[in-house]
């Protein structure tokens, strides 16, 4: 148990601030200071604080569920803007949808879509997601997740890095639905 | 790939039996035999003790060539029979080779072939995005298919029932509870306690292997890095290699080594994920969160030396898209002697905590005997001692010129696959600094050659999962024809279904992350 303590204090706290200092191709430091700022307060007032998402992959290669997955590491720790992952679409604000929707996904997504009560946001997230990607339109896939449900935002990247998707999300909420 | 001594000796035994005709391939041991014996060789393969590896089949003109691919000591043997369009069949393996079992019925919905015999022979890949007699890989079948509106579920699947007293079924996903891949299970229990699970998969097909027709090399390598994403260099580099192979090119020894650093980064990368989740699965979150803090500062390292944090595209047909720096040679060693005292801090947290050794000892337990029967590869295997590793039994550029120490363990259970991760982990770390060492000057990439219309590869790594195998033919004018990846997944994936036997329903997320087998890998 020591160990686990020492551990965890010589680790110290690792969050970062939403600064672009290590990712400097990602953009401009102040402006996604001040999104950041400006988004928490919509999320305070429209959603009392916080809002839940509900992540469906609809057929990606699981490369963009592994920097979704980083979302919630402690140096993005997404959680402390009030943005957190749920179990259950009825639970959701927010699908965050990635992967060219697969045929065989499209139904599953319908259903989750309907599942989700409104009002309802939906991110098409990845290139897949956005345009398809490299799978495109075939006797498989559908394509883009706009050919299935209604999008509200797309976060381009392939995948894109958890950076881009807090932009993304973020960015989403100062949409007037 | 060369096979080592055993070929001629199993073919002098089995030569009363079988004709087989060596047939003459760069790079690849090819056996072609009459479809009618295609069973009667999977029987003395296997009293050879031969592994099944890989199946496959390619339409060309109007025969289709089934293939299948089998492992001993190193030494890989890629069997082929040709049978003709109009009676498509032949006996199956799989009533010998229980990991044939998919693949044959994969083969059997996509290309319309019948395997007489089969012990199973329900649809696998197929639900209801194309209809019944309609099979996608043939040549005549338009990629664009003949699609309705809204695809149906597929509601009729015929799933395997139970009956009794206090039997119950509980059926899960296809959409999942966490962050996850969509696949459905399906649960028969008593009380809390598994009776049965069966796995249908099938969900996240997209079509990779008809896409993949008419691509030009380096289109295939994007399409190749994107089979599985948690798999980007593996995939690829096993479908460059095979490309490779077939156009005759051969990669700069630089190009080489900077491949061997790319796929053990992501070993690496994928491990410590994975040790963290399965310690989040039981509710130990310092590990947890120590490891995914590694695994975003490992993963910073790649995007700024190598452009991408899970290194996407970095390896192309001919060699590599990416340089190595002095200064990023250095910046990965330092970085690799701060991790190692890292995990040994963090692993000794771990070893010595009750409520970990509780959850992951002894559960999610998978025989040396059942993992052999399904030929289970990567850390799966290796923790059910099963000896196994590409990159030391047919070592291929640049681990022919290091000694790759291959963990093994028995015990079989959760635990075990967690130290195999961690000793892997430990082994890639040492790997890469040897590469590093022996990097000189010289070439990224070589020219490519137009391959001959017809001509074939064979490209077997070991990615972090286990052994890939990938199969590539050309057509005319530097296009592909049949591109198809054997992700370590498909092999593994019947495992879980006997792993999980005899342990708790709560316990299934964390048996399941301890194999972690690719969806996207497993349905194509």
């Amino acid at each position: 148990m020591l160990r686990i303590f020492k551990k965890i204090l010589t680790t110290g706290i690792v969050t970062e601030r939403i600064s672009m200092r290590s990712h400097a191709e990602h953009g401009n430091e102040d402006e996604l200071e001040a999104l950041g700022i400006q988004i928490k307060r919509h999320i305070d007032k429209r959603f009392s604080g916080s809002i839940a998402i509900r992540q469906v992959d609809a057929g990606s290669c699981n490369g963009c569920e592994l920097e979704i997955h980083a979302l919630n590491n402690p140096f993005y720790d997404i959680e402390r803007f009030g943005v957190h992952f749920v179990a259950s679409p009825r639970h959701a604000d927010v699908l965050l949808v990635t992967g060219p929707v697969s045929r065989h996904m499209q139904t599953a997504l319908l259903r989750t879509y309907e599942a989700t009560p409104n009002p309802k946001w939906v991110v098409a997230a990845g290139d897949c997601a956005a345009c398809g990607g490299e799978f495109g339109v075939s006797y498989a896939s559908c394509g883009a997740v706009s050919n299935v449900i209604p999008v509200d935002a797309v976060i381009p990247g392939c995948p894109p890095t958890p950076v881009a998707l807090m932009k993304g999300l973020l960015g989403l909420m100062t949409v007037e639905k | 790939m060369s096979s080592s001594n055993w070929t001629a000796d199993f073919l002098s035994r089995i030569s009363a039996d079988i004709r087989v005709d060596c047939i003459d391939v760069p790079s690849i041991t090819l056996w072609q035999i009459e479809s009618r014996t295609w069973r009667r060789f999977a029987e003395l393969a296997q009293q050879q003790n031969l592994r099944w590896a890989a199946g496959w089949a390619e339409q060309l003109d109007k025969q289709f060539f089934v293939n299948s691919c089998f492992e001993k000591q190193g030494g890989y043997v890629l069997l082929r029979t040709i049978i003709d369009e109009t009676n498509p069949e032949l006996p199956s393996q799989a009533t010998v080779y229980p990991a044939a079992n998919r693949s044959e019925r994969h083969t059997q919905d996509m290309f319309g072939i019948r395997f007489i015999g089969h012990p199973d022979n329900r649809r696998w890949t197929r639900h209801q995005a194309w209809i019944e007699n309609n099979y996608p890989l043939r040549k005549d079948f338009p990629v664009q298919g003949a699609p309705v509106g809204i695809t149906a579920p597929d509601m009729h699947y015929p799933f395997i029932k139970s009956h009794g007293a206090g039997v119950y079924e509980i059926p899960v996903g296809p959409v999942h509870a966490g962050i996850i891949e969509p696949g459905h299970f399906r649960f028969q229990a008593v009380g809390e306690l598994i009776l049965n699970l069966e796995e249908r998969l099938g969900y996240v097909h997209k079509g990779i292997e008809k896409i993949a027709e008419g691509r030009t090399p380096e289109s295939l390598a994007k399409l190749a890095g994107r089979v599985s994403g948690d798999t980007t260099v593996g995939h690829c580099w096993a479908a460059c290699m095979a490309m490779e192979q077939a156009a005759g090119v051969e990669i700069p020894p630089r190009a080489a080594l900077i491949r061997g650093i790319l796929a053990e980064r992501e070993r690496v990368a994928n491990h410590m994920g994975d040790i963290g989740a399965i310690c989040n699965d039981v509710a130990f979150v310092f590990a947890q969160m120590q490891f995914t803090r590694l695994r975003e500062l490992w993963l910073r390292t790649n995007a700024t030396v190598f452009g991408h944090r899970l290194l996407m595209d970095r390896i192309v047909p001919g060699g590599v898209d990416c340089d190595l720096p002095d200064a990023s040679c250095r910046l990965i060693k330092k970085e690799i002697a701060e991790l190692r005292t890292e995990l040994t801090e963090v692993i000794l947290a771990m070893d010595l905590n009750s409520s970990l050794e509780d959850r992951l000892y002894t559960a999610g337990f998978l025989s040396e005997q059942t993992a052999a029967a399904f030929g289970a590869v990567g850390y799966v295997g290796r923790a059910s001692g099963q000896d196994r590793d590409v990159r030391r039994d047919a070592p291929y550029a640049p681990y022919d010129r290091v000694t790759v120490k291959v963990a093994l363990e028995n015990q079989g259970d959760i635990a075990s696959r967690v130290w195999i991760r961690y000793k892997e982990i430990r082994t890639a770390l040492r790997l890469i600094e040897n590469f590093i060492d022996k990097l000189a000057t010289g070439e990224l990439r070589s020219e490519w050659r137009t391959p001959e219309a017809g001509s074939e590869g064979l490209g077997i790594v070991e990615g972090w999962r286990g052994e890939i195998i990938s199969h590539i033919r050309f057509d005319a004018d530097n296009k592909i024809a049949r591109f198809y990846p054997r992700d370590p997944s498909q092999l593994n994936w019947p495992a879980l279904e006997k792993l999980v036997l005899n342990n708790i329903v709560p316990d299934f997320p964390v048996c399941n992350k301890s194999l972690n087998g690719s969806y996207s890998g497993n349905d194509l």
